[in-house]
């Protein structure tokens, strides 16, 4: 089963639930998407290690056989190729390698090259693999670095996917073709205004899903409100405890420090699989 | 001129929104603006009044005509973005707009068509005029409108001769964080002190370096972690980068968001003091 922790607004502990709960759960396995910002490694001991370069492809110019016609440029729906003249400019960094170019291109002057995007670690302990994915800086678009690291996924474990914050693409890619997706939020104004674009995301992409209350006790009881007026279901509250921050804090897990709450993770997990 | 100030942090959730909240009530005549187009959660504080609306319409979408198709399959072996199914279904949610499909179809079946992917407003609000957005539902254009808002708070600081546009940034590194740093004036970036935070906010300050922007360092719940938060200090010292401010947790931030007001305004306690310090060295520190 796969199954995505994702939420609108970074910071509400998205990383934390889905760590503890592959921990929490036997035979699982982790794929930290959040390739702008991954932090699940923090909680494992283990450095991680590089396991394979990701890259695009680019356009690259024979300028012996370039005309300087334009074509290319006018097509890019990107903006990634302006000709000046008698010269070429490729804005390496808004090219999203979708090929238009080389197949436009009159005089077969356009050939591809691998344009380096990021990469792919893999880390854990002796129990979880972990795999994530880091986008090099200055680089703006992770999907193709997430649609790689999805492949990772094993079939015979429980994959848990910590999708990147945000309802954007990178977000949409995380979630998209898993099972289910545990959506976590706070119980304040900012956290139900993230969770309600969530949700408008999450039923566009049709997963099944839930909400988790992280911090429960900071604020007040709009979230769940919304979530019974929204026949949401409700899955599970942690509760604001400056232990858990503290712990958060160090980079050691909940389940670790406060073994009590692996119960709490596990049952999460059982009534997952009930609605899956 | 019209300065540009992004208040960034890798991560989000590190008070990002409270403290950039609580400088647009304290600077002078601010045009505000939220690029954070994915999560906009500064107008559940500032109350805006929306004057204006204009659609945003993001890359085209391919749209295909299955009666003029002939099954041909170039599309879906030319399509790099998994859009097509082997029997040339298309799925318009995964279609990012490339055009190369219609340029391989040979009997010009598909059409590159407009979608609207957002919404961009202007507002006005107790601090000054807002300008916010928002995007639609699983739309992947966003780098593109927070350009867009950005567009419209300089035309409206230029219009009302304001000389300060406040712009709360996304978290990450990636094409929306680019597209709120590129050619500002200074970056504050807000650090929380747990490994991941600082992680991710190293992250941010060399994307701020790339692009050769100042950035100025402010830690937020330093208590949390006395540790990390030296640490934080000593990275900034090596780095040469000021840290302007260093705010305690308090729980009057959820308190005064619970009620929709900014700290600033909502009480004059301890927590509303340091920012109010630390937005007089952000002030400083731009002019
Ligand atoms: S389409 Fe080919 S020949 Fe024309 S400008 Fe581009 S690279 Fe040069
Ligand atoms: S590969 Fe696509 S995005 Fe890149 S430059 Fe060519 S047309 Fe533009
Ligand atoms: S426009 Fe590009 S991404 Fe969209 S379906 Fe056509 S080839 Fe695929
Ligand atoms: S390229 Fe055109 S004709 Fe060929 S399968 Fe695609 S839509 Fe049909």
């Amino acid at each position: 089963m796969k199954i995505s922790v994702a939420s609108g607004k970074g910071g509400t502990g998205k990383t934390t639930i889905a760590v503890n709960l592959a921990l929490s759960i036997d035979n699982a396995m982790l794929i930290d998407c959040d390739v702008e910002g991954p932090n699940s490694h923090i909680f494992f001991k283990e450095p991680m290690v590089k396991l394979k370069d990701v890259s695009i492809p680019a356009p690259e110019f024979d300028l012996d056989k370039c005309t300087y016609c334009g074509e290319c440029a006018e097509f890019c729906q990107y903006n990634a190729i302006a000709i000046v003249g008698e010269k070429v400019l490729f804005f390496e960094e808004l090219c999203h390698g979708c090929g238009g170019c080389k197949i436009i291109c009159p005089e077969d002057a356009i050939t591809e090259v691998d344009h380096h995007i990021g990469i792919i670690e893999k880390g854990g302990s002796k129990d979880i693999v972990l795999y994530d994915g880091l986008l090099n800086i200055g680089e703006p678009f992770g999907v193709p670095l997430i649609r790689e690291l999805k492949q990772f996924a094993d079939d015979s474990k429980t994959t848990i996917f910590d999708s990147p914050p945000g309802t954007a693409c990178p977000a949409v890619e995380a979630m998209r073709d898993t099972d289910f997706c545990i959506l976590v939020t706070e119980p304040t104004p900012f956290g139900l205004h993230d969770l309600t674009l969530t949700v408008d995301v999450i039923r566009e992409i049709g997963t099944p899903f839930g909400v988790v209350v992280n911090r429960d006790g900071i604020g007040d009881d709009r979230v769940e409100r919304y979530c019974v007026n929204e026949n949401i279901p409700l899955l599970s509250k942690i509760p604001n405890d400056l232990h858990i921050a503290r712990l958060y804090s160090r980079g050691v897990s909940i389940v670790e420090g406060l073994p009590e709450y692996k119960a709490t993770f596990a049952g999460l997990h059982d009534k997952i699989k009930e609605m899956v | 001129m019209v300065k540009e100030l992004a208040v960034i942090s890798g991560k989000g959730g590190c008070g990002k929104t409270t403290i950039a909240a609580s400088f647009a009530a304290l600077a002078k005549d601010p045009v505000i603006a939220d690029a954070d187009v994915d999560a906009a959660d500064m107008h559940i504080l500032l109350d805006p009044q929306i004057k204006k609306t204009e659609t945003f319409t993001g890359l085209d979408v391919a749209q295909k005509d299955d009666d003029a198709c002939t099954d041909c399959g170039e599309c879906f072996e030319n399509c790099r973005y998994g859009a097509f199914d082997p029997d040339f279904t298309l799925h318009p949610e995964k279609c990012e707009g490339c055009a190369v499909c219609a340029l391989v179809c040979p009997v010009d079946a598909i059409q590159m068509v407009e979608r609207k992917a957002g919404e961009a407003y202007i507002s006005d609000t107790r601090f000054g005029p807002l300008v916010h957005a928002k995007l639609h539902a699983a739309e992947e254009a966003s780098g593109k409108l927070v350009a867009l808002v950005r567009q419209r708070a300089k035309e409206v600081a230029k219009e009302q001769g304001k000389e300060l546009i406040l712009i709360d940034g996304p978290p990450g590194t990636g094409c929306t964080v680019i597209a709120s740093l590129t050619g500002v004036d200074l970056v504050l970036v807000v650090i929380e002190p747990s490994l991941s935070g600082i992680h991710d906010s190293k992250r941010v300050i060399e994307v701020a370096r790339h692009f050769k922007i100042p950035a100025l360092v402010c830690i937020n719940k330093f208590d949390i972690n006395e540790e990390n938060t030296e640490h934080i200090l000593e990275f900034c010292k090596d780095e040469g980068i000021d840290v302007v401010g260093k705010i305690p947790y308090d729980d009057t931030a959820t308190k005064a968001m619970l009620v929709e007001k900014t700290v600033v305004e909502f009480s004059d306690g301890p927590l509303a003091q340091t920012i109010k310090a630390t937005w007089k060295e952000v002030e400083e520190a731009l002019s």
